[in-house]
């Protein structure tokens, strides 16, 4: 029998052995059984508006090519000549009608079949089928509301699915400001290398609102949207008088949402510019009466599995945790604003999202020191004896309880909790031991089985 | 806000030999500022309209540079794009103690060189406004064993009144694509 590669974790008891971070045996298996068959977002539709526009991406710890062909369909392509594997594309963006290999120079169109393979008359005529040899395409693509995800797992479930009941929450970061569904644009990515491992990163963004005193030095001086007015903080207080939320979902997701007690207890941001606070106030009326009651439910932060991060509001965005060897991470930060926000808004929040986001950044630069040492010391062999403790809130979680007087759906907190991380790590568990589709979709997971009655 | 484009080469008389060597100077002081950790005093080296700027950078295809390498200030996010606020929020951020990201402080050294003046206007004898372009070699060293090694360009305008220069425009041009740091935590 296999040693348990997973060493003293024991998620009932609430504690993760150290090596699920530093483990190359695991990280290996990660990359075979998490990266192959989840889904994972790959790009924004507005990066690749017209016919041939392409932006290259990662899934795991490959290249692919987001391309838009010439009839107007989105493919994601392994960036990898058929013949030797030379990547066919090294530009970060632009627009072609042919992707070139620069080894054999097989080219390649933007649909991803072999366009031409030089001297293939008289060298390959009869043997070398030009079908099949067509750059390798993911198994599944999906366009949600402008988000690219994709698969490279034809038996995964349809992307509706996977999300499951996180999907609303993934809907609250997409769409326009004032409800409408979709709209909204990337504006810019951020990429770069971080020395950790990569579930650091992605457990991070479940909803660890636990780390809150590691932003303090933000919070003291004030950079929020209304930092100019003088308010203190990193964030404005738009979520102040909201019941927070922590969510775990069936197939490992982890949210951190919030609901209003009321329509009268929203404070819109961006107190410091009256034209710009208005242009928010509205959007907010106007989602409250698109969605009604609903609209009290607001983002804030998650992780859907296994690596997609996003921030629902203040900044707003998508970020990918691509693995980048064991005890490397590359984040790329995707900032979106609504499409149609005049120019004003749009400067106004970006230049917050710069001072907030990334390495750059002012709040998150203390997140990457805190990544880089924490994992660090699952290296060491004392460390290593030592699992680390997800006690937090064990066993404070409500199947689908009414909060405020909306239902939220999946296992439900309104304390500060790890059990996002806690489901996270099960299901994460089951990747890695290659488990059948219903077993990741949390069918047989016992907690999220249980009828609980509603308060 | 002024761009940093120069309209004409620079005549190399005299007085421009002299005004290089006093750019030099300012730029020697300023570097002397942030390692030795005087960041109060090296906010005064900005004018209060500074654009500080550094764009994320891509690889682009053969002819594409000059309209697409770079990101731009007018639009999109870049690592930096800020004013005098933000830059000071990032000294009172250092300065809280708290700031783990530089708490210990980082060792920096800051070397400057290929100092070159490209504009002074209206002359360079009497020079109010200068454009220069350098090349620095940021040294970072972080508690024990992280080093990071920043290689690049500087494009900036400066101002001068009563003999005093302060930076009115930055461009800060980082040779590297994907960023391979995990924290710009250090002025440039």
């Amino acid at each position: 029998m296999e040693k348990n590669i997973f060493g003293d974790t024991d998620l009932d008891a609430g504690v993760v052995d150290r090596r699920i971070f530093v483990d190359e045996e695991i990280y290996r298996r990660e990359l075979e059984t998490v990266f192959t068959r989840a889904w994972l977002f790959v790009g924004h539709q507005s990066q690749i508006p017209n016919p041939g526009d392409f932006f290259t991406s990662r899934m795991g710890e490959e290249s692919v090519i987001l391309v838009r062909d010439k009839k107007d369909e989105i493919h994601v392509f392994l960036n990898s000549c058929r013949h030797r594997g030379m990547k066919v594309c090294r530009y970060d963006s632009g627009n072609t009608s042919l992707f070139t290999c620069p080894y054999h120079a097989w080219t390649y169109s933007t649909d991803g079949k072999v366009r031409g393979i030089p001297q293939y008359k008289d060298l390959y005529d009869g043997v070398l089928d030009r079908e099949k040899w067509g750059l390798i395409e993911v198994a599944q693509l999906v366009n949600y509301k402008g988000a690219i995800f994709a698969t490279w797992d034809k038996d995964a479930p349809d992307f509706e699915t996977y999300m499951g009941d996180a999907l609303m929450h993934l809907d609250m970061a997409l769409d326009c400001r004032d409800g409408r569904p979709g709209g909204s644009e990337v504006i810019g990515v951020h990429r770069w290398v971080l020395p950790t491992n990569w579930k650091y990163t992605a457990e991070n963004f479940l909803g660890d609102s636990y780390h809150n005193p590691s932003h303090r030095s933000v919070d003291l001086i004030g950079i929020g949207p209304s930092g100019r007015a003088g308010i203190k903080g990193r964030r404005d207080g738009e979520l102040e008088t909201a019941t927070h939320v922590w969510i775990n979902f069936p197939q490992g997701h982890g949210v951190h949402s919030a609901v209003q007690p009321s329509f009268g207890n929203y404070t819109p941001p961006a107190s410091d510019d009256p034209e710009i606070g208005e242009y928010f106030a509205e959007c907010h009326k106007l989602r409250q009466e698109r969605l009604g009651e609903e609209s009290r439910l607001l983002p804030f932060t998650g992780n859907f599995f296994p690596n997609t991060g996003y921030h629902g509001g203040q900044p707003r965005g998508l970020v990918v945790w691509h693995p980048h060897g064991v005890d490397k991470t590359e984040g790329w930060r995707f900032f979106l604003v609504d499409a149609d926000a005049p120019k004003s808004v749009k400067d106004y929040l970006r230049k917050f999202y710069m001072r907030y986001s990334g390495p750059a950044g002012m709040t998150e630069q203390d997140d990457m020191e805190n990544w880089l040492y924490a994992s660090k010391s699952c290296k060491g062999v004392i460390a290593r004896r030592n699992p680390f403790n997800y006690q937090l809130s064990k066993d404070a979680a409500q199947q689908n309880p009414i909060v405020n007087g909306i239902q939220i759906r999946g296992r439900v907190t309104t304390q500060m909790t790890e059990h996002m991380a806690r489901g996270y790590y099960r299901r994460w568990m089951d990747y890695v031991n290659d488990a059948d589709w219903d077993t990741l979709m949390g069918k047989h997971d016992p907690r999220h089985n249980v009828v609980q009655a509603a308060e | 806000m002024p761009d940093n484009t120069v309209s004409a080469p620079i005549t190399r008389d005299d007085a421009y030999f002299r005004l290089r060597q006093e750019v030099e100077e300012f730029y020697y002081d300023e570097a002397a500022m942030l390692d030795e950790r005087r960041f109060d005093e090296w906010l005064d080296c900005l004018h209060d309209d500074i654009l500080y700027f550094m764009p994320m950078r891509f690889n682009v295809k053969f002819g594409q540079h000059a309209e697409r390498e770079n990101t731009t200030a007018d639009e999109g996010m870049s690592w930096f794009n800020e004013d005098k606020w933000t830059l000071r929020k990032r000294v009172e951020q250092i300065l809280t103690g708290v700031h783990y990201a530089e708490e210990p402080l980082s060792r920096v050294s800051h070397l400057i060189t290929n100092i070159q003046v490209k504009e002074a206007s209206p002359s360079a004898a009497d020079a109010t406004e200068i454009k220069t372009s350098c090349r620095f070699f940021v040294y970072q060293n972080r508690v024990e064993h992280e080093t990071y090694n920043y290689v690049g360009r500087r494009y900036d305008t400066l101002s001068r009144e009563n003999g005093q220069f302060q930076v009115i425009r930055r461009e800060i041009i980082l040779e590297q694509n994907i960023l391979l740091a995990k924290a710009l935590t250090t002025f440039f």
